[in-house]
């Protein structure tokens, strides 16, 4: 399989929200501010980068039938490495995230990927497909925790981008208020809640799917064009 | 303790709702709503199993995992077992109540993957439940997931008969009817109970 194909099944015709509609659980939950939805998106790269290399790399060794429960120590030994990395190195977002990341271990993102593509490609393949599904995951967050973010509190970049100082900055330690496009009050504060989780997540969804059935409309109206085209030349 | 596990139970069934505040266990809670008698057997099973994995991993993580200093284990160890009670209802169910079994089919193996059952033992280690804490919130988690899949089955059994935009047919609009039934669930979040 190309690269190419790869980086666009992930981010577009196989991405794993909004086309295979997997592990949403925490899609909805945490992104409530842009250093969540991007902590929990690139986590989840890693981890799911890492574990489809061993699975793949281990693929001919591994019985079918206790294939599940392999793939299940594999996965949990990752997240704990990476859980254990985050408390040490950036503690703030292991408080703000807090049970979600150890529930990285059943996101279903990561089996199905195992279950679906690695345990029958080799290394160089599943190594692609971890960090193209991986970052189609996290385009996922990230336009959630946008629109969220900006229609309920009229913020940016919430706890990473801080401008408290006149310049803007990065931070790490989960303090940055982010950039304020419109004061606070005058957003839907609802949309920060878990109603605004499931509101969005739906609306991204039907958009979705709505530009799908517009690219399939016009694919059949260009094969019915051809159609005729070919008629009329043999007429 | 009468009142403490009051607490505990009213917050798990109603005022943080699994599905409705916490968002876990997503995807059955959409996957198997279309029936309501399904909805039922699942929210059955998974309350069974939420209590039971509750019990042994409280016990295990009290008396292994912290005698021996392996509490860093814990994610490892909890699935493993949540994994073997899962595979157990399994068998017990294709024994005793073949109909269920057949009608919940995929999404029996995959209470392993349902992230409420994870959940529950992990929040038991985080908030320090002791023994009866741990089981009855398990339980009564269980029970505000009964709770939900039941509500959310019959609002699936009216959308037959809505009229929506093509758009979101499907998942879409199963997403946001499950967000207006959490925005129901909101009114219970300023409860204060003790």
């Amino acid at each position: 399989m190309k690269i190419g194909q790869q980086f666009r099944e992930g981010i577009i015709t196989n991405n794993p929200i909004l086309v295979q509609r997997i592990g949403m659980c925490a899609t909805m939950a945490i992104t409530t501010t842009l250093f969540n939805g991007l902590g929990m998106g690139i986590s989840v790269l890693i981890i799911l980068t890492c574990c489809n290399v061993v699975v793949s790399a281990m693929r001919k060794a591994i019985p079918n039938d206790i294939r599940l429960a392999i793939f299940v120590v594999v996965i949990a030994g990752f997240v704990t490495i990476v859980d254990l990395l985050i408390q040490a190195f950036v503690p703030a977002l292991s408080a703000s995230l807090g049970v979600f990341i150890p529930l990285i271990v059943v996101n279903c993102i990561i089996i199905g990927r195992a279950e679906a593509f690695c345990q029958y490609e080799p290394v160089g393949a599943s190594f692609f497909d971890g960090i193209f599904q991986g970052m189609g995951y996290t385009l996922v967050l990230f336009t959630m925790c946008v629109v969220r973010e900006f229609l309920g509190k009229g913020a940016f970049g919430g706890g990473l981008l801080d401008i408290s100082t006149g310049a803007l900055k990065l931070t790490f330690d989960g303090t940055g208020g982010g950039i304020q496009l419109f004061p606070a009050e005058y957003g839907a504060s609802l949309l920060t809640r878990p109603f605004g989780g499931f509101l969005t997540l739906g609306c991204l969804l039907a958009f979705m799917q709505h530009m799908m059935n517009k690219s399939d409309e016009k694919k059949a109206r260009k094969a019915l064009a051809a159609r005729v085209e070919v008629k009329e030349g043999a007429e | 303790m009468f009142t403490s596990l009051l607490s505990i139970s009213l917050g798990a069934i109603l005022i943080n709702n699994f599905i409705f505040a916490q968002f876990l266990g997503i995807c059955p809670f959409l996957g198997v709503s279309s029936k309501m008698d399904t909805a039922f057997g699942m929210g059955i099973a998974v309350t069974f199993v939420m209590g039971l994995s509750s019990a042994i991993c409280w016990v295990i993580n009290e008396y292994i995992l912290m005698n021996l200093g392996l509490a860093y284990m814990q994610t490892l160890a909890f699935i493993l077992v949540i994994a073997v009670l899962v595979q157990l209802v399994e068998m017990f169910l294709k024994k005793s109540v073949p109909s269920l079994y057949t009608a919940l089919g995929i999404y029996l193996p995959l209470i392993t993957t349902n992230c409420a059952v994870l959940g529950v033992v992990l929040l038991n280690v985080q908030e320090d439940y002791n023994f009866i804490e741990s089981v009855v919130y398990g339980i009564t988690g269980g029970l505000g997931f009964l709770v939900a899949i039941a509500l959310f089955a019959s609002v699936r059994d009216r959308l037959q008969f809505a009229d929506y935009p093509k758009a979101f047919e499907g998942f879409a609009i199963s997403l946001v009817s499950a967000g207006l039934l959490a925005l129901a669930f909101m009114g219970f979040s300023g409860m204060q109970i003790w």
